[in-house]
């Protein structure tokens, strides 16, 4: 250590040396080295920094710009020359009262309401049901069950929009056998089938991160709870489920903050049912219509970040309600 | 003593455990949980009931791969009709000069690259926060904590005029660069690293006499395998899959990867010559087989991940 540090500090230019001069010099030269030390340490989370800056802090900060300003066309009917002026919150003020935007917000909220807590009860129900299966058992039913999160989810809402599809899927003939014409392409029906597939898609992955919390809760407890006589189902409603409780509020977060955002799914359907599903049935669906189909980037911004605020105090409410009740 | 069996074996590192577990239960011991009797049939027929739902579609998809145009629409879509799948396959790589071809391809590069890239950043990212004590450290990490609190569409509309402002709208580049710098990656590697290199190991590199960044590239880098394995692997996936980017992003047909290539033949429906419903789904199954190999035989690796990041 003691070579490397004299020729480090042979190196350095003697610009500080009154610094020096004020304390012993050998514990002064080996605190510089360490922060010399630090300094090229941190150097390594440059590129990093430098990155994000550019594709998340830039495009922050412009969002914000963007939905001050709007352009308008001078020459009547769009063809004119555009020129853009500052109009301060009055993108942001549209927003907030835009009765479609809001429309479509209501429909995901309705949706995310529904589907929310019914993918994390199935899932739950999926953990458990695993973590009471023998080892083995569980383990080989563990990758079929994990199958849907591997497939991408494009092809999954394809693969359900033909299953669904009167002429190709085999699910239309399978209602018709029961006695029900299901068309689920249909508005009445259009939120629970993107729901199903959605479900399919989202308890793989709940269930896996409830399943490796419920491998940690102690085996102890359990022995506990037989000894003084409570059943398998008392066991997991009322030991288990508490003890997974954190990973419950972080799977239906995460829940929550990709379905308000719906996009893929309802884009998709709308390739196959344009008539019920509308441009801007989504939030998402909206803002992706103002921003290229209508080329209206400045309110398109105003819209995402209305949007932003919404998942925001919803996330924020989610906590704060967790929380309380842990308490 | 530690150090040298670490420094004997670099690659053999454990993945750092989330959370300590209390105990392990071992293939011997009985499931504390076991479902004993008729409890245990019932659990049987609900695994097999969940399992009949999540592999379903799966199974319809790869029956319809193999089926003409005419008999998707005729027979029985659970079971095997004349296998056609071979015939099928050479369309699929034939329509429109083999442009599924392209988009496979291109759908590689993006997730090669971006990923290798992605992974060095991260790594070096993540090694400097758990390694070093420096002014903006703690900024740093909060800055990605934050991030993860940003919702992807409000950064979609302000990215596409940023994008046409650098220049790289509509090139490969808007593709790679961005996902370069996911912060969640930085923080799997803050976390991994805090695990998996010990600070005498870099004492002992350095009275050796080597710098820093000497430490980091052929120490750090090594320890760390198993952290890179997983970012580059999570990342892959998700890039392979993304879907909104690009088609926002990318104008050119010849530029686009699998996703939206198969979204524009959903889209198109039907074409004169061709019915397109038979190219997209035997082009799902041709994209989706590699990512199902490759999550299945990588479990260890993106497992892990995926429970470190139910952490943050």
């Amino acid at each position: 250590m003691s070579t490397r540090s004299t020729t480090s500090a042979d190196v350095r230019p003697s610009r500080e040396r009154g610094a020096r001069q004020a304390s012993p010099p050998a514990l002064n030269r080996q605190a510089r080295w360490r922060t010399l030390q630090n300094l090229k340490g941190a150097s390594l989370s440059l590129p990093f920094l430098a990155g994000f800056a550019l594709f998340s802090i830039v495009p922050i900060v412009m969002a914000l710009r963007e939905s001050a300003y709007a352009a308008r066309s001078s020459g009547g009917l769009g063809f004119g020359d555009k020129t853009v002026e500052f109009v301060g919150l009055d993108n942001l003020a549209r927003a907030v009262v835009d009765t479609t935007f809001w429309s479509g917000m209501g429909r995901v909220a309705l949706y995310a309401v529904v589907l929310v807590p019914l993918t994390q009860v199935v899932s739950l129900a999926m953990a458990l049901v695993l973590d009471a299966a023998r080892r083995k058992v569980a383990a080989r039913f563990r990758v079929a069950l994990l199958l849907p999160y591997m497939v991408p989810g494009i092809v999954a809402t394809m693969v359900w929009i033909y299953l669904y599809s009167p002429t190709v899927g085999p699910l239309h003939s399978f209602f018709e056998m029961l006695g029900l014409d299901a068309n689920f392409y249909s508005s009445e029906m259009v939120w629970v089938s993107i729901g199903n597939l959605a479900l399919w898609g989202a308890i793989g992955f709940n269930m896996l991160i409830l399943y490796g919390a419920l491998q940690s809760v102690p085996h102890e407890i359990f022995e506990a709870a037989r000894i003084d006589g409570a059943s398998e189902l008392r066991i997991a409603l009322s030991i288990k489920v508490p003890f997974v409780r954190g990973s419950l509020v972080l799977t239906t977060l995460l829940s929550i903050i990709g379905t308000l955002q719906i996009f893929n799914e309802p884009l998709l359907f709308r390739a196959i049912s344009p008539e019920t599903i509308t441009k801007d049935f989504t939030p998402a669906l909206m803002i992706y219509n103002q921003a290229f189909q209508v080329g209206n980037v400045n309110y398109a911004t105003a819209l995402s970040i209305v949007l932003a605020v919404v998942i925001g105090i919803a996330s924020a409410v989610l906590y704060r309600i967790s929380s309380r009740s842990e308490s | 003593m530690s150090q040298t069996t670490l420094t004997g074996a670099p690659t053999e590192v454990p993945v750092p455990e989330p959370r300590p577990r209390r105990r392990r239960r071992t293939d011997q011991e009985p499931s504390a949980a076991e479902a004993r009797g008729t409890s245990r049939w019932f659990v049987l027929g609900v695994l097999v009931l969940l399992a009949l739902y999540a592999a379903g579609p799966l199974w319809w998809l790869l029956v319809a791969a193999t089926k003409s145009d005419g008999q998707l629409y005729t027979t029985d879509g659970l079971w095997f009709a004349d296998f056609r799948l071979f015939s099928n396959l050479q369309t699929l790589f034939t329509y429109q000069d083999g442009i599924f071809g392209r988009w496979l391809w291109n759908t590689v590069v993006y997730a090669g690259i971006g990923s290798v890239g992605l992974t060095i950043v991260a790594l070096a990212g993540g090694y400097a926060i758990a390694k070093y004590r420096y002014r903006g450290r703690g900024l740093t990490m909060g800055l990605i904590i934050a991030s993860f609190l940003i919702p992807g569409t409000l950064m979609i509309v302000p990215s596409f005029v940023l994008f046409t402002r650098l220049g790289i709208y509509d090139t490969i580049w808007a593709m790679i660069l961005p996902g370069m710098f996911g912060s969640f990656s930085v923080f799997l590697a803050k976390v991994y690293a805090e695990g998996a290199v010990p600070t005498e190991l870099m004492e002992a590199a350095r009275i050796d006499g080597a710098g820093e960044y000497r430490i980091f590239f052929s120490m750090g880098l090594r320890l760390l395998t198993t952290a890179g394995a997983t970012i580059f692997l999570l990342h892959f996936v998700a890039s392979w899959n993304t879907f909104m980017w690009p088609l926002v992003f990318l104008k050119g047909v010849e530029k686009w990867p699998v996703m939206l290539g198969l979204y524009s033949w959903l889209q198109r429906g039907t074409d004169s010559s061709v019915d397109l419903t038979s190219l997209v789904l035997t082009g799902s199954l041709v994209s989706t087989i590699p990512m199902i190999a490759l999550m299945i035989s990588m479990q260890r690796y993106w497992r892990s991940g995926v429970t470190i990041g139910s952490l943050k």
